[in-house]
């Protein structure tokens, strides 16, 4: 079977209502049909007592653990808060020219920030985080070109800088990935 | 100096460390190198030239100290930035006082993680500049939406590059939609502060108190709900840019407050008084006559003065129509992407639509228009049935009343929402009341 399909995986996500929206965008957007894929996780092993955050490396490695043939991209997506042991939290992690990506929801939205609700905001920033953290599965560094998808956030108001799509030169890289 | 071209040699006995930083400044675009002990740090030193070394201060069997006196001897611009622990920090000072850059303490926020190594970047830049001399000529890159031969286009190009060399203020004027961020974007990408980012706030969309947190940022505790210590836009562009889109919107108080910041170049964050250094450049734009604001003494002269040292005029798309196809061709390439959809060409009937087409909303409207169509379109070609203008399709100067456009737009909504009344008011921001009242004067009925 060809690898055809791209793969979200929701993990203790308190709202699913933004899945759909995000589904139908990434299959806009890559051009390959987006589904969701249930899988158990073992998040005890990823939790940190210490830090209340879960290990974002080991999330990742179960979800592209045997992943079924027609996985073309995995993408999971969770509300937990995420870290990697030198940094003190992340937006989201990818294999760098892999399949396998992960986003977090936790500081995408305004609350965690002390600033008043905002839905759609919420839904672009994750879109961007998505197809960003994907971006690097294709083996696409940082982008410096103004408002590509592919500039470097690490502040929420980072994210606002950045497009929901890639620039042309990353475009064109993505797209030579693509499946049949 | 492009990123490809600095690399970073991450000294760490842990392999987490060095693993998860490598990926990180990977992902980064940096080249990267790792070493689990001074000794393997010794001979990567030797083997290629590095740029920054991330040094654990901290590891069996090695003296930090002695090791960071040791690598600027090897060679003295390289720029040393120590990792540690909190426990350590006072050994990251002794570094420091011995030439070290800067120390970060794990976990690193990678958010301060990112400034430090900019900031290293263009210590380094610098330095590199000195030898050179002669600075590089790099091509200009310009995003994609500013094209066209006209001359009207022609002339921003001309003055994007020669503000770009500059560090000056400038002040961009243009109708909603003439792309006064992305000229704004391109001049920061060609500039000297190209490595560190642009800012944009948007001055129209704040309360005052909101914009005020927002620029300048505050303290844990400043007001309730800042549960932490948050920087602020004006701190984030250090080094970089900050744009300031609807500049003539911001009150008289938050006008005053920017005057001095941009003459002293320090604020202090809301609820505290330690003074912030900042060093940027200001971009800012206005729909509005910023001249006429100064005579009506809305807008403070010596303020407007401070921010107009270069003007740029971004003239309206409908004015020259002859880069209209190059646009068009220009998005629908950006657009086609959406892969599954191989739509290639503008057909001419649909190209002659969109030359004539009055854009009210500039480049963003066509931009938009382009992509609805390629959504709609089921062949190669977007034909003229697959356009749709965000108001009744009119060609220029035809003079439709606010009326007849107010109409045509309630008459699609409803389309769209499948009459749906509170769907469409809610789209139409307005009412349900509201719309039944028009609904009835514009005589509109449900398709049956
Ligand atoms: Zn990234
Ligand atoms: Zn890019």
């Amino acid at each position: 079977m060809n690898p055809s399909k791209l793969y979200v995986i929701p993990i203790q996500l308190s709202d699913n209502s933004l899945l759909d929206p995000l589904l139908a965008y990434l299959t806009h957007d890559f051009g390959v049909p987006a589904e969701i894929l249930r899988r158990e996780l073992d998040l005890a092993k990823a939790y940190n007592v210490e830090r209340d955050q879960y290990y974002s490396s080991m999330i990742l490695a179960q979800l592209i653990e045997n992943p079924p043939e027609s996985a073309f991209r995995i993408l999971g997506v969770t509300g937990l808060d995420i870290y990697i042991p030198v940094l003190t939290y992340l937006f989201g992690e990818a294999q760098f020219k892999g399949i396998g990506a992960l986003v977090s929801t936790f500081r995408l939205r305004n609350e965690f920030y002390g600033r008043p609700s905002d839905a759609q905001l919420f839904e672009e920033r994750l879109f961007k985080e998505a197809v960003h953290e994907l971006g690097h599965t294709f083996g696409l560094p940082h982008c410096h070109y103004p408002g590509c998808v592919m500039n470097s956030s690490t502040d929420i108001d980072d994210v606002a800088e950045k497009m929901v799509s890639f620039c042309r030169a990353c475009a064109q890289i993505v797209r030579q990935d693509r499946p049949l | 100096m492009d990123k490809e071209n600095i690399g970073i040699l991450i000294v760490d006995d842990e392999f987490s460390v060095r693993d998860s930083l490598a990926k990180w400044f990977l992902s980064d675009g940096f080249r990267v190198g790792t070493a689990e002990s001074a000794d393997v740090a010794m001979t990567r030193l030797g083997e290629q030239p590095w740029d920054i070394v991330l040094l654990d201060i901290k590891m069996p069997g090695m003296d930090g100290i002695e090791f960071n006196r040791h690598i600027r001897s090897v060679d003295k611009d390289i720029i040393v930035i120590i990792i540690t622990a909190y426990s350590s920090v006072d050994t990251a000072v002794q570094a420091l006082k011995d030439g070290a850059f800067d120390y970060v303490s794990k976990p690193v926020d990678p958010d301060d993680l990112t400034h430090t190594i900019r900031n290293a970047v263009e210590k380094r830049r610098l330095a590199q500049e000195n030898i050179q001399l002669k600075q590089r000529i790099e091509d200009l890159t310009m995003p994609d939406e500013i094209v066209g031969t006209s001359p009207q286009i022609k002339r921003v190009l001309e003055m994007i590059a020669t503000v770009a060399q500059t560090d000056a203020t400038v002040m961009i004027r243009g109708e909603s939609g003439t792309g006064k961020e992305l000229a704004a974007r391109a001049i920061h990408g060609n500039s000297h502060r190209r490595y560190a980012p642009i800012i944009s706030v948007n001055c129209g969309a704040f309360t005052e108190t909101l914009l005020e947190s927002e620029l300048f940022g505050h303290e844990k505790g400043a007001f309730t709900g800042a549960c932490t210590r948050r920087k602020g836009k004006l701190e984030r562009a250090d080094k970089g840019t900050i744009f300031f889109g609807e500049i003539g919107n911001i009150s008289p108080k938050m006008q005053m407050d920017l005057l001095r910041v941009i003459e002293t170049k320090q604020f202090t964050r809301l609820g505290g008084d330690t003074p912030v250094h900042v060093d940027f450049r200001i971009i800012s734009a206005t729909h509005r006559n910023l001249e006429e604001a100064v005579a009506a003494g809305e807008f403070r002269e010596d303020l407007y003065f401070r921010l107009n040292v270069f003007t740029i005029d971004m003239p309206p798309l409908r004015e020259r129509p002859e880069d209209i196809p190059l646009l068009a061709n220009c998005f629908l390439q950006m657009y086609s992407r959406s892969m599954t959809r191989g739509v290639r060409e503008i057909a001419p009937d649909a190209m002659q639509m969109l030359v004539s087409y009055d854009w009210r909303r500039n480049v963003r409207e066509l931009r938009n228009v382009i992509e609805r169509a390629i959504v709609l379109s089921s062949g190669e070609k977007i034909i003229g049935r697959d356009l749709s203008f965000p108001f009744r399709y009119r060609a220029k100067q035809q003079g439709d009343t606010m009326e007849e456009i107010e109409k045509a737009h309630i008459g699609r909504i409803l389309e769209r929402t499948e009459w749906n009344i509170s769907q469409a008011a809610s789209v139409l921001g307005i009412d349900r009341t509201t719309l039944y009242t028009k609904i009835k004067k514009y005589g509109l009925s449900k398709p049956s």
